[in-house]
């Protein structure tokens, strides 16, 4: 019997990871056949399409289609942007929208609630409806800066970065977590005669790991696949992102090799991103049950 | 020595006065990702801030599948170019929105460019193209042999019921997958550039362009009834495949799996590559004549520009032969005149690809010039994507119709 049962559990797992690689290899598919594709010359590349070559580095192999990529576009200049613009719109949405969520949760003050369901209501609004108002109004806006007083934001890091900073999804987030946190803490802290800001940075923050996590992924996910928004801002080729620079790759006869090739290059932050933070991004979801 | 120095001194003061007293012209292009494309217009810019003291042109490219928006999002923000770009048939519409101003340059240097390349709306220029493009229907001397069929010409290309005869005739001979590729798997402008010529070669058109206050009666008359049924027949027959892979569409014609493409000039040397006997036939003739589109990028100046003289005097600069030439030689694109054809090894008399200037010359009918075309070509596509599909023809064209009359209402009649 007992044999017969460790059988039985051998190949309820073998099952279970079984399943559990299938499932792995349809999400890594894409990926690979993008790596694969990004070698091999476009011809090629869409007659193997059709098979499973396309996912084997098989036929006439090489890096020319990075080389092209880099002759036909900027390449460097787009990711540098995008991982500047990337990555200072998260940290200071981290910052902003933390303390934003410390204050609904944890501070008294009149009108909170209306306020925290009006912030909310702002998720209903997708970003086309507001995008033409965004734009002339950053088209009019002062800016104080090395040149002394100029007016109007546009092509520059800024216009990409400050609209973004706070969010209500961001917000939202923080709230949900805050919540859950033991409120006996926050109360102990308050009679030993700490400041707000104290307990916001040594208690709250310090316990806040996978919700940052989570926070700054589903941002960088955001603020890395901007399109509309800085190609509506940026008229100069030095301020655009990767997303506006995919658009150099789709001429009339498209090459899809540097189009791979070039997907490849820019796909490499977000995964390296979403590696470092993935076990806090991974305990925040089971803690939260926030889908990602 | 010290006279030397003197005299450097003097001259490095007269050219930097000389370089301040440009003043800067802004432009932007829809040639970002085209090297080719880019260098030659940036040669044109390089030659024309040195061959004057008055302007300094300054580029900015942009990738074409967003140059439009681009623009739109400029004007918007009150921060358009002095001299921008334009595809033809959108330039109507820019216009009428208050983004470009009529071009102020003496129309007699510009009497001998193809009639595709020059934007006129409301009786003023405002856009000249260095170049234009053609559709054509490709295939091979050999395939028009071996399956007897009489070569047409500009002077008589096929009618109709020989058009169908040769599809026909394809089809029977089981030798390719389809007898025609129409490009299905282009999307977009494709379908009005390529395929209205058909609708308007049947004698209907996308709007009545004598008002271009309605489309009824012209996208949904018996003309354009008889249109739509053939279109549909294309599919249903197996002539033409609805829905095609982009593959097929960029290396089908090689790879001999149509007897027939109809493709653009910018296409015709990879056919020719492909297969020495490849031959670019005039378009067929449905009725009201024969029938291509016309139109391309042009140069035009923006309503906002403060130095419409120093954009002008740019454009008028760029229009010579010898750019012209230029950039036919990078892109493959129909020069703009005849003598700058000529200095074309692929457009001069005899050339193999001269037969695209004479369709350009002889059979192109620009998209309807209207401000309301860029929602008419969308509504146009759409119904020629449903109807291939199988919607049903009159349904399909009257609603066409409706959508566009909602349109050209809800604007005022786009000030026609």
């Amino acid at each position: 019997m007992a044999m017969i049962s460790a059988d039985n559990r051998g190949l309820r797992l073998a099952t279970r990871y079984a399943v559990l690689v299938l499932i792995a290899l349809i999400f890594v598919f894409p990926l690979v056949f993008m790596v694969m594709s990004s070698l091999k010359p476009s011809q090629q590349l869409l007659e193997d399409s059709a098979n499973l070559r396309a996912f084997l580095p098989v036929g006439d192999i090489s890096f020319d289609n990075y080389t092209d990529a880099f002759r036909r576009a900027p390449v460097a200049t787009f990711v540098f942007n995008s991982v500047l613009v990337t990555g200072v719109t998260v940290l200071l949405s981290l910052l902003i929208c933390s303390a934003a969520g410390f204050a609904f949760v944890f501070v008294d003050w009149k009108g909170r609630n209306l306020l925290l369901a009006v912030l909310l209501a702002t998720l209903i609004l997708p970003f086309e409806t507001i995008a033409i108002p965004m734009l002339l109004m950053v088209a009019h806006l002062p800016w104080i800066g090395m040149e002394g007083l100029t007016w109007g934001w546009l092509n520059s890091y800024r216009v990409q970065i400050i609209p973004f900073i706070a969010d209500g999804l961001t917000v939202f987030l923080f709230v949900q977590y805050f919540k859950d946190l033991p409120g006996e803490l926050i109360e102990a802290a308050r009679v030993e005669g700490a400041s707000w800001g104290q307990i916001y940075r040594r208690i709250v923050m310090p316990l806040s790991g996978p919700i940052l996590a989570t926070a700054a992924i589903l941002k960088f996910l955001v603020m890395y696949n901007q399109y509309l928004w800085p190609l509506m801002v940026t008229q100069e080729e030095g301020y655009r992102p990767v997303m506006v620079g995919l658009q150099y790759f789709f001429q009339l006869n498209v090459a899809w090799g540097e189009v791979m090739a070039y997907l490849s290059l820019i796909t490499v932050p977000v995964l390296a991103f979403y590696l470092y933070l993935q076990k806090a991004f991974i305990a925040s979801i089971a803690s939260t049950g926030v889908k990602g | 020595m010290t006279f030397m120095k003197m005299a450097a001194s003097a001259a490095v003061l007269a050219w930097a006065s000389a370089a301040q007293a440009q003043e800067t012209l802004s432009m932007w292009y829809h040639g970002a990702g085209n090297e080719v494309e880019l260098k030659l217009i940036n040669e044109v810019i390089s030659d024309f801030n040195a061959s004057q003291s008055d302007w300094k042109v300054e580029l900015q490219s942009f990738p074409q599948a967003a140059y439009n928006d681009s623009v739109v999002a400029g004007a918007l923000a009150g921060n358009l170019p002095d001299i921008l770009d334009v595809d033809g048939p959108n330039m109507p519409n820019w216009a009428w929105a208050g983004y470009m101003q009529p071009l102020p340059i003496d129309e007699s240097k510009i009497a001998s460019f193809l009639p595709g390349t020059k934007g006129i709306w409301d009786g003023k220029l405002y856009s000249i193209g260095l170049w234009d493009a053609a559709v054509a229907l490709v295939t091979r001397q050999s395939t028009l042999d071996e399956l007897g069929l009489r070569k047409p010409t500009v002077e008589q290309p096929w009618t109709r019921d020989e058009f169908m005869a040769a599809l026909d005739a394809a089809k029977a001979a089981g030798k390719w997958e389809y007898p025609l590729d129409l490009g299905m798997a282009w999307t977009g402008e494709w379908y009005p550039y390529a395929f209205s010529p058909f609708l308007q070669s049947f004698g209907g058109d996308i709007v009545d362009r004598s008002t271009y206050k309605t489309a009824e009666g012209a996208l949904n008359g018996d003309a354009a009834l008889a249109f739509g049924e053939w279109w549909q027949g294309l599919f249903q027959n197996g002539y033409a495949q609805a829905t095609q892979d982009p593959a097929d569409r960029d290396g089908g014609f090689a790879a001999g799996k149509y007897a027939f493409s109809w493709n653009g000039n910018w296409a015709a040397l990879g056919a020719l590559a492909a297969f020495e006997d490849t031959v670019f036939l005039p378009p067929p003739d449905f009725g009201a004549g024969p029938k291509i589109g016309g139109a391309s990028w042009q140069f035009g100046v923006s309503a906002t520009s403060k130095h419409p003289e120093g954009a002008a005097a740019f454009i008028e600069f760029a229009l010579q032969d010898k750019y012209l030439a230029a950039f036919s030689n990078g892109i493959g694109l129909i020069p703009a005149t005849p003598t700058a054809s000529e200095m074309v090894d692929n457009y001069k008399s005899g050339g193999p690809l001269a037969v695209f200037g004479e369709y350009s010359s002889k059979m192109a009918l620009v998209r309807p010039v209207t401000p309301g075309y860029v929602v008419q070509a969308k509504v146009f596509e759409k119904a020629l994507a449903d109807i291939a599909n199988g919607a049903d023809v009159a349904a399909t064209l009257d609603a066409a119709a409706d959508e566009i009359n909602a349109d050209i209402e809800k604007n005022g009649g786009y000030g026609h």
